[in-house]
């Protein structure tokens, strides 16, 4: 049975990526959207001006990767839950994701976690690093999981 | 029998919307909603809502409810719950049953604003227990938290049946598969794209063909289907589910607006027959308005807007006031959410509607 597959290729070319180069400075947003969907948020709630989606408001959104810092303001506003956080230098050999995540029971720190790709297949194992409770974003929690850098561009999700 | 400025019929997003605008302008304000509750969908709605800061955007559903709920009661809006308008009659007399009696109300102006139903899809054994809508099935797990089956088999892969999907996950029960007649997905991917990285399949070009079971559904058998539709009977699978949600689209829910003497048009794109209307949302019938799904399927961000206006219009007749400039905002905010690939439509069917009620108008 034919399947909707969202692998990398989904988004190749199709969102503002952050180049390698920025990705190896540290914390960058990725946004993982492109369709054009009436919806800016994303814009109203960075105070770096680096996310851009301007005139008229079904223009995909795109990042200044020089003017984001990684905060990760722009995660829980996202009503398509289409933004993370992406930490390539948390430490030698893993890289840090940070995820919206929205179901309960919330993951553990130190928690060891199966990590998945944007079909929900599994790629590697992985670690919770932090969880930030929902009651600070509007019930919308933020998980940061750790992976092999390597699979920066693949994970997307975990599951326990 | 009683007498008011404006009833407004269905107290949805719409409709609470209609009735803070027209009461902020002095006008008496009676709401009547068959549910316990006023709120209509925007309670099950736990999801955040697209726009721009003006849409309320990122916020959820509830909480655009529940400040709406608020600010009706601080306005003083009458409301009546459990209470349903079963017809509307010469010189705008409506019947209703309100808590079982039998109530006639007569009104300088009504809003109909009754949302929608949703359309059901029928195969065999689709009458067994364990059938139901994707908007029930979101009713039971965010209003009343009962989880109606563990695992779940989606047919439709639209907005509803993406984020019902995903409120299926978080509810705890396990999604088997969205199936989908068509060779893409009706919704939005950044929906599909939330199931697919928990793992749930999202099947292109397949059907249901039947139910399976004997007092309850106990699976279901899904088929793949040529470019014509024709299920591929030979490539047919199995799969084993408890509850099979039906997703496949709205139909306004528009009698009391036929039984008025609206004039109706057929709009594909807004879910079927829709009452012909003007810019201020009023009918082919004078004083009558229309507002939110029941004059064509959108959303509750754009029926909260055509809320407003009709709200808005409504006052203006009673007080023989303007608020041009009010109604201009509120238009521009609706061509705003009516634009790319999924509105675009949308808005050239609104506009032909309000072409379409001044030809009629002028030659009936």
């Amino acid at each position: 049975m034919k399947e909707l597959k969202l692998g990398e290729k989904t988004y190749l070319n199709k969102i503002s990526f952050p180049s390698f180069e920025r990705i190896k400075k540290g914390s960058v947003a990725i946004i993982e959207c492109i369709e054009d969907i009436p919806c800016n948020p994303c814009e109203t709630i960075c105070k770096f001006g680096a996310i851009k989606v301007g005139f008229p408001i079904t223009s995909l959104p795109i990042l200044d990767e020089e003017k984001c810092t990684g905060c990760g303001k722009c995660i829980p506003i996202c009503p398509g839950l289409a933004i993370f956080v992406l930490n390539y230098n948390f430490s030698e050999k893993d890289c840090l994701l940070t995820i919206p995540y929205e179901f309960l029971p919330l993951p553990k720190e130190g928690e060891k976690v199966k990590c998945l790709d944007r079909d929900g297949k599994y790629i590697c194992e992985g670690k919770i690093v932090k969880v930030i409770q929902p009651e600070r974003n509007n019930m919308t929690a933020l998980v940061s999981f750790a992976f092999p850098k390597k699979y920066y561009n693949k994970v997307r999700s975990f599951k326990k | 029998m009683e007498e008011k400025d404006l009833v407004i019929i269905g107290g949805g997003p719409a409709g609470l919307c209609a009735a803070i605008s027209a009461r902020k302008k002095g006008i008496d304000v009676l709401i009547i909603d068959e549910n316990l509750r006023p709120g209509g969908q925007l309670f099950k709605q736990i999801h955040r809502f697209f726009g721009s800061k003006e849409h309320m955007a990122g916020v959820r559903g509830f909480v655009i409810g529940e400040k709406l709920l608020k600010e009706v009661k601080e306005l003083g809006v009458e409301v009546w719950l459990n209470s349903i308008a079963y017809g509307i009659f010469k010189d705008k007399v409506i019947g209703v049953i309100k808590d079982g009696k039998n109530i006639l109300v007569k009104a300088k102006s009504i809003i109909i604003s009754t949302g929608a139903t949703e359309n059901p899809l029928s195969f065999p054994n689709w009458t067994l227990p364990g059938v139901m809508g994707a908007g029930a099935c979101q009713t039971m797990i965010n209003i009343h938290r009962v989880l109606p089956g563990k695992k779940v088999l989606m047919i439709g892969s639209g907005n509803v049946g993406l984020i019902v999907s995903y409120q299926l996950l978080q509810a705890g029960a396990e999604v088997v598969g969205v199936v989908e007649i068509m060779p893409k997905i009706g919704g939005y991917l950044v929906h599909a794209a939330k199931i697919k990285r928990f793992g749930v399949p999202i099947y292109l070009s397949t059907t249901i063909l039947e139910g399976v079971g004997k007092e309850e559904i106990e699976g279901a058998i899904i088929c793949p289907v040529d470019e014509n539709f024709k299920p591929i009977i030979k490539k047919k699978k199995y799969i084993e589910v408890d509850l099979i949600c039906i997703a496949v689209g709205l139909t306004p829910l528009n009698e009391l607006l036929y039984q008025a003497g609206c004039l109706f048009t057929y709009k594909g794109y807004l879910g079927g027959m829709v009452a012909l209307h003007n810019e201020n949302m009023e009918t082919t019938v004078e004083n009558i308005f229309v507002a939110g799904d029941c004059s064509g399927i959108e959303e509750a961000s754009t029926a909260m807007e055509e809320g407003k206006l009709a709200g808005i219009s409504v006052a203006e007749k009673i007080r023989g006031k303007k608020w041009e400039d009010e109604k201009d905002q509120i238009r521009k905010r609706l061509d705003d959410f009516r634009i790319g690939t999924f509105g675009e439509k949308r808005k050239l069917s609104k506009e032909e509607i309000v072409r379409e009620y001044y030809e009629r108008v002028k030659t009936w």
